[in-house]
């Protein structure tokens, strides 16, 4: 007669495949990492050529656009009293140095 | 100790048992707890490879970058300025850029627009991001058209696009010649939009910096380091959206963690003190609620971070998508790098499985150690 599985037994199993795949995820990782090296070098050498100094994250508004370039003051920047427009002005605060 | 691992395996056992005759509440449970995790994992995951990836990419923008600035708004820079700034030890090239912005009212699309001679283009070709390729379903050959200053419209053929690889820094661009730049636009020969300085030592950029501004006191010199800072202030954990994220997810965590800290339910108290008459040590009942606190966080801990791992770098943070885009049509299509290690991963479990292990033992403790009649009446 076949005894049936302990439930410790199949909570063992379940944490020892699911560390197998947390260590597989670090070995991804590296292993990603190794074979994104040269596509980021690639991108490196196009900011290099183009002199780009921002990510294209923010399209919506210059000043999100290009984050390091912006206005020294972006609160009411477009003028007196104009809020935030774009949504992306909520989620991104301007650059440390240039906040007072 | 063979006796103490046979008598922890009765533990867990009976542990399970007990979850399972609770099956709904605990399942809930753990769904949450996952779901915690995931979010927390998530952010952690998404904000570290792209401030890792800004960082080695940004690492060859241009040291120095000179803006006019005129009643405090960035302006046009006279081209007379590069002789104006005379000679300044350590800088090897001088040069200046020409770009700008140009909307796009059919797609609703801002596109930056660069005059770039590194492409050796024609004045009538241009070469584009792919975002902006894939929002107006344009092919190589195709025509790109703008629509100048006085309201002429120009059509220029595409050349080629960006690397579809370098989505992240070049989804919206549009490169252009200078003398197309200088009609669409009517920026006039004499003037352009900044300056770019080279210099050959790093060590020297601040005093090029500290000179420029001396003898030019209208500009502002941004450095490549102020560009690096940028980017790597947006994405830390006091900043903006990682903040919004990170506090709706550690709040959720407090008020679940101090639910279970604060009191256990009548069912539960009922079940210690029927444990207890039946002759179970307050010892036994600690370590059955102790493996009940590691079976439910660990099991947490691996889905929410196994589910977060896949979010962001197979499924291109598809969540966060909406957040980042804004009102904006076009946005990168990317693949983040997995730039994680070990100690970010014995970090996460720290603070995720710590506090709710600690938080399940307190009450049971308390309830252990009172007289079994007492809980049970």
């Amino acid at each position: 007669m076949k005894l049936p599985v302990r439930k410790s037994t199949s909570m063992l199993l379940f944490f020892l495949s699911g560390l197998f795949l947390v260590l597989l995820s670090l070995a991804d990782a590296a292993s990603r990492r190794a074979s994104a090296a040269e596509v980021l070098k690639c991108n490196a050498t196009l900011v290099g050529e183009l002199g780009l100094s921002d990510l294209a994250l923010f399209t919506e508004a210059r000043y999100a656009r290009h984050l390091s370039l912006a206005d020294r003051h972006a609160a009411f920047q477009d003028h007196p009293v104009s809020l935030d427009h774009f949504p992306s002005g909520s989620i991104v605060l301007p650059p440390a140095q240039l906040r007072p | 100790m063979s006796s103490f691992f046979r008598k922890q395996r009765y533990l867990i056992d009976f542990t399970l048992s007990s979850l399972l005759r609770r099956k709904g509440k605990n399942l809930g449970l753990l769904l949450v707890y996952t779901l915690i995790v995931f979010m927390l994992a998530s952010v952690m995951l998404f904000t570290h490879a792209l401030k890792k990836e800004a960082h080695i990419m940004l690492q060859a923008s241009p040291e120095i970058i000179v803006q006019r600035l005129v009643a405090g708004r960035h302006a046009l820079i006279p081209v007379d300025y590069l002789e104006k700034m005379g000679r300044l030890r350590g800088v090897v090239s001088r040069e200046g850029r020409l770009w700008g912005y140009f909307y796009n009212p059919v797609v609703k699309a801002n596109y930056t627009v660069m005059a770039s001679d590194q492409m050796n283009l024609s004045t009538t070709e241009v070469v584009i991001g792919t975002g902006i390729a894939r929002t107006q379903g344009l092919g190589i050959g195709d025509y790109f058209s703008f629509r100048s200053d006085n309201g002429n419209t120009y059509s220029f053929q595409i050349k080629a696009f960006l690397d579809r690889d370098s989505e992240l820094v070049s989804t919206d661009l549009v490169l252009i010649s200078e003398k197309a730049y200088r009609v669409i636009t009517g920026i006039s020969e004499g003037q352009y939009t900044d300056i770019v300085l080279s210099v050959r030592n790093p060590q020297e950029v601040y005093k090029v910096a500290e000179k420029l501004s001396k003898k030019l006191p209208d500009v502002r010199p941004i450095l490549r380091e102020e560009i690096l800072r940028t980017y790597d202030s947006i994405f830390s954990w006091r900043q903006g959206i990682v903040f919004v994220l990170l506090t709706g997810a550690l709040l959720a965590f407090v008020i679940f963690a101090w639910d279970k800290a604060s009191g256990l339910s009548a069912e539960e108290k009922r079940e210690i003190g029927i444990l207890k008459a039946i002759g179970w040590e307050s010892g036994d009942i600690l370590r059955m609620k102790f493996w009940e606190g590691i079976i439910i966080s660990l099991s947490a801990f691996i889905l929410g971070y196994l589910g977060a791992y896949v979010h962001v770098f197979y499924s291109s943070a598809v969540l966060f998508e909406p957040v980042l885009k804004g009102w904006a049509v076009l946005y990168p299509q990317f693949r983040l790098t997995p730039f994680m290690d070990g100690l970010q991963l014995a970090t996460l479990f720290f603070f995720t499985v710590f506090p709710y292990v600690v938080a399940t033992i307190i009450p049971i403790w308390k309830a252990s150690v009172t007289d079994p009649d007492a809980i049970m009446r």
